[in-house]
């Protein structure tokens, strides 16, 4: 196909065809990023917990009246909880992953630094790894002796008696790896505050309650400190969720009804929570992404039809000169394919322009470039189905007209 | 000569109604989705107390200890108890309150009701005036009963409706976590936009259904909701809270005098000095005096979503105008034989260009319909998210009419260039070809 007279035809359409450019390069520019915007919400949602994800459940009580020997009783709890069939594991904790609510500590490696060097989620419950069905990759599980009771810790903080601290502590992969980059974490300790906490074990991971920043969403320690805040988490076959939430919830009840159920739901009602938010942006920017293919196939189709009517002489005289109507096609074709690709170039300078903005405005990473070819071929594909319709009437022009209203 | 043009117009579109069609959906999508996110991020950046807002400021000092210290950081974003006490005291604003957020257990007497946890805010006395609350009935506490540790409780319109059927309430015994508490006010209906005093609680969430005396929620032990931050030994247990070095507290003041800003501040270092020279700050003095609006600029209220789906609304109106601007041109340009026969007969380029421009006013008009009803659809949708402000998210009258405008006016200026185009054909040319 030549590629000359269509540029002159375009040349005398000077407006018209920096029209359907310009759309077009806005249109992949916005997509490319949308698209970007879209895939990194997806990976965030589908973040990994590290926790048995289908087999947790959540119950957290809150009492009425004043609270009395609340150790003893949460222990009834637990083992009222236990004897429910199905129930594999359960533990009294204080946050659950993804939760929202959370604890967070500074975190030194030398009680000297004046500086904290990460900010730690401390998971604090006993039976709480093997509740939460977090992996241990190194190291040793936390033993009955490394506990310590919330009131003893509390008591500590009081007078300054450090005995009354755990003395150890169990820290996820990631946030081992940057305290210690190029050594073994195990053995070493950790400090908050002036408080030491030997490292025993090494988790794959644990995700945090709540995230501010997502690189360092699994930075998390399990610190050995017994609980009884009514917040109990469940252990359970995925099947039996309901049925064993049910039952527990009337144990509970049974147990002490002076209470108030604050929270029940299953793990992945938390999880579901947590990342509503991304959900709904995925689903506004996919919305804007077809809207956006979608008018600018509708101007296509308008400008195309517009051109094929005030061509019908040439598209005439050129048949009647022995084009088929194949090559007609083809002129059409091409020449959107033309208006496309210079549109796409100017999208893709336009695309970066975009990322830099929200680089700077809203701390978006780099857009990679394999996201460009993404909006090339949705605006090529785009524009040779829209370009489709019009081309098809013009090749459809009798080579008859040449001679009329002459 | 405007009905004759509208009259034109209203012919020229309908001989072509695809293309009439596409423009105002065109239109009515980028206008709808723009004014969607516009008005969501309006609603949000509203002011929650207009008129009040400029004489509320939000004292920060830093209370902490050296470790961590880097120099102008900035100080914490609540007191500790010691600190806003303090600050209570001195009464150096026009009004001042100290205040925490909580969560209480309603025990309603009506045995067709369980008990049921609320929200509580736990405050001292001059919150109810210095932030002008209505109230349906009754009437807030006094510095007496913060001092006397008072059963009393102020409960919310909903709350109200919910345990008295909208009745008034007032003298009637409410029992909380075994408590009996007199209730002595109403709050009429107020929901400040974003929950400015304590942005702890989710930036937009709505107010609290309990209020009640801080002094008697610390009696009680009742339990507390919020952010808290220890330093140093800090990490105390709820109960014991007020000699922890914590910041859990935040700290408001009322300054009606613009001039006297300037001397709270000088109160707040002095202050942060003396402490330090008593031993109890480390810190060199650090202090701030935000006012309310920068307050929230501060605390970044507003979603950084919602002001990226912004630009992604403009940026989609943007390619739905230049779509316009290119549909528009073809349609004027088909029309040169028309417009030649008009030109010959005498009418101006001017007279051409307003009955084209007319017809830009038109599909502007209708496309604005459209948007309108798209934007409401689009909030509707917005109302049905799970973020905190989805409740807010309606149109007012402002936002009503600058939809129209823009639409109106968007695509005035999207047909300009077709129209000035359509404008340079020479008569004769096209009368020729006919």
């Amino acid at each position: 196909m030549d590629i000359l007279p269509i540029l002159t035809t375009l040349r005398r359409h000077k407006i018209t065809a920096f029209l359907v450019i310009l759309e077009i390069a806005l249109t992949c520019a916005i997509i490319c990023n949308a698209v970007f915007l879209i895939s990194q919400r997806i990976e965030r949602i589908h973040m990994p917990s590290g926790v048995a994800e289908h087999e947790l459940i959540q119950i957290e009580l809150a009492s009425i009246g004043a609270k009395a020997d609340e150790f003893a009783r949460a222990q009834e709890d637990l083992a009222a909880i236990r004897q429910i069939p199905g129930v594999t594991q359960v533990a009294s904790v204080a946050q659950v992953p993804f939760g929202s609510s959370s604890n967070n500590a500074g975190i030194r490696i030398d009680p000297n630094q004046p500086k904290s060097m990460i900010d730690a989620s401390t998971y604090y419950g006993e039976n709480l790894i093997e509740t939460y069905g977090a992996r241990l990759i190194a190291g040793r599980n936390l033993r009955a002796d490394d506990y310590r009771s919330m009131d003893a810790v509390m008591e500590g903080v009081r007078s300054g008696d450090t005995k009354l601290f755990p003395a150890t502590a169990i820290i996820t992969q990631s946030m081992a790896k940057r305290l210690w980059p190029d050594q073994d974490a195990l053995g070493k300790s950790i400090y908050i505050g002036k408080i030491p906490l030997q490292v025993v074990g090494i988790l794959e991971n644990l995700v945090r309650p709540s995230i501010e920043d997502d690189s360092t969403a699994n930075y998390s320690a399990v610190i050995p400190i017994k609980l009884a805040q009514g917040q109990y988490v469940i252990r359970t076959a995925p099947g039996d969720r309901e049925r064993v939430l049910k039952i527990a919830l009337e144990k509970l009840k049974q147990n002490n009804p002076h209470r108030i159920v604050v929270q029940k739901r299953t793990w992945d009602e938390i999880r579901g929570n947590f990342f509503q938010n991304d959900r709904s942006m995925t689903g506004l920017l996919i919305g804007v992404c077809v809207a956006l293919l979608l008018v600018t196939a509708l101007g296509i189709v308008g400008l195309g039809s517009f051109w094929v009517a005030q061509r019908r002489r040439m598209i005439g005289v050129r048949r009647a000169l022995g084009a088929t109507r194949h090559d007609i096609l083809h002129y059409f074709q091409t020449e959107n394919f033309l208006l496309a690709t210079i549109g796409i170039a100017l999208g893709m300078v336009l695309a970066y322009g975009i990322n830099l903005f929200l680089m700077t405005k809203y701390e978006l990473p780099r857009l990679p470039a394999t996201y460009f070819p993404i909006g090339a071929i949705a605006l090529w594909i785009i524009g040779q189905l829209a370009v489709l319709g019009p081309a098809m009437r013009a090749s459809m022009v009798p080579p008859v007209v040449a001679t009329r209203s002459v | 000569m405007f009905s004759y043009y509208f009259d034109l117009a209203l012919r020229s579109l309908k001989r072509n109604r695809v293309l009439t069609a596409l423009m105002i959906v065109a239109i009515a999508l980028g206008i709808g989705a723009s004014m969607t996110m516009l008005t969501v991020l309006h609603v949000l950046t509203g002011n929650p107390l207009p008129g009040k807002s400029q004489t509320l400021f939000y004292p920060q000092i830093d209370p902490r200890d050296m470790a961590d210290y880097e120099a102008g950081e900035e100080p914490p974003r609540q007191v500790t108890w010691i600190d806003g006490m303090n600050l209570l005291r001195e009464k150096r604003a026009d009004r001042q309150a100290l205040m925490t957020g909580g969560a209480v257990p309603v025990q309603p007497t009506q045995s067709a009701l369980d008990p049921f946890f609320s929200d509580a805010r736990y405050t001292t006395a001059e919150f109810f005036p210095m932030f002008d609350t209505p109230f349906r009935f009754g009437h807030g506490w006094t510095a007496a009963d913060d001092e006397a540790r008072a059963r009393v409780v102020v409960i919310t319109n909903e709350l109200n409706n919910k345990l008295y059927s909208g009745k008034d309430s007032t003298g009637q015994t409410l029992r909380m976590k075994d408590t009996a508490f007199r209730i002595i006010g109403v709050l009429g209906d107020w929901r400040p936009n974003p929950h400015f005093y304590d942005l702890n609680m989710g930036d937009y969430s709505g107010v609290e259904s309990v209020f009640m005396p801080l002094s008697t929620s610390r009696d009680l032990h009742l339990p507390l909701n919020g952010s808290r931050n220890c330093w140093g030994r800090g990490g105390a247990d709820e109960a014991h809270f007020e000699n922890a070095s914590c910041v859990w507290l935040q700290f408001w003041a009322q300054i009606n005098d613009p001039a006297k800003v300037a001397g709270y501040r000088d109160f707040l270092e002095h202050y942060s000095q003396e402490q330090k020279t008593l031993g109890r700050f480390q810190r060199p003095a650090n202090v701030r005096l935000p006012s309310l609006m920068e307050w929230l600029d501060i605390n970044k209220v507003v979603p950084s979503d919602v002001r990226l789906q912004t630009w992604l609304a403009l940026g989609f109106l943007l390619v739905c105008l230049v779509n316009t601007v290119g549909l528009m041109l073809a349609k004027f340009l088909r029309r040169s034989g028309e417009l030649g026969v008009r030109r010959a007969l005498g009418a101006s380029r001017r007279a051409v260009f307003g009955q084209l421009l007319m017809e830009s006013a038109v599909i502007g008009l209708a496309g604005g319909a459209g948007g309108l009803l798209l934007a409401f659809v689009g909030l509707w949708l917005v109302r049905r998210q799970p973020s905190d402000y989805a409740e807010l998210a309606h149109m007012d009258v402002a936002m009503l009419a600058a939809t129209v405008v823009a639409a109106v006016v968007s695509t005035l200026f999207a047909g300009l260039l077709p129209a000035w185009r359509a404008c340079q054909i020479t008569p004769a040319l096209q009368l020729k070809s006919q």
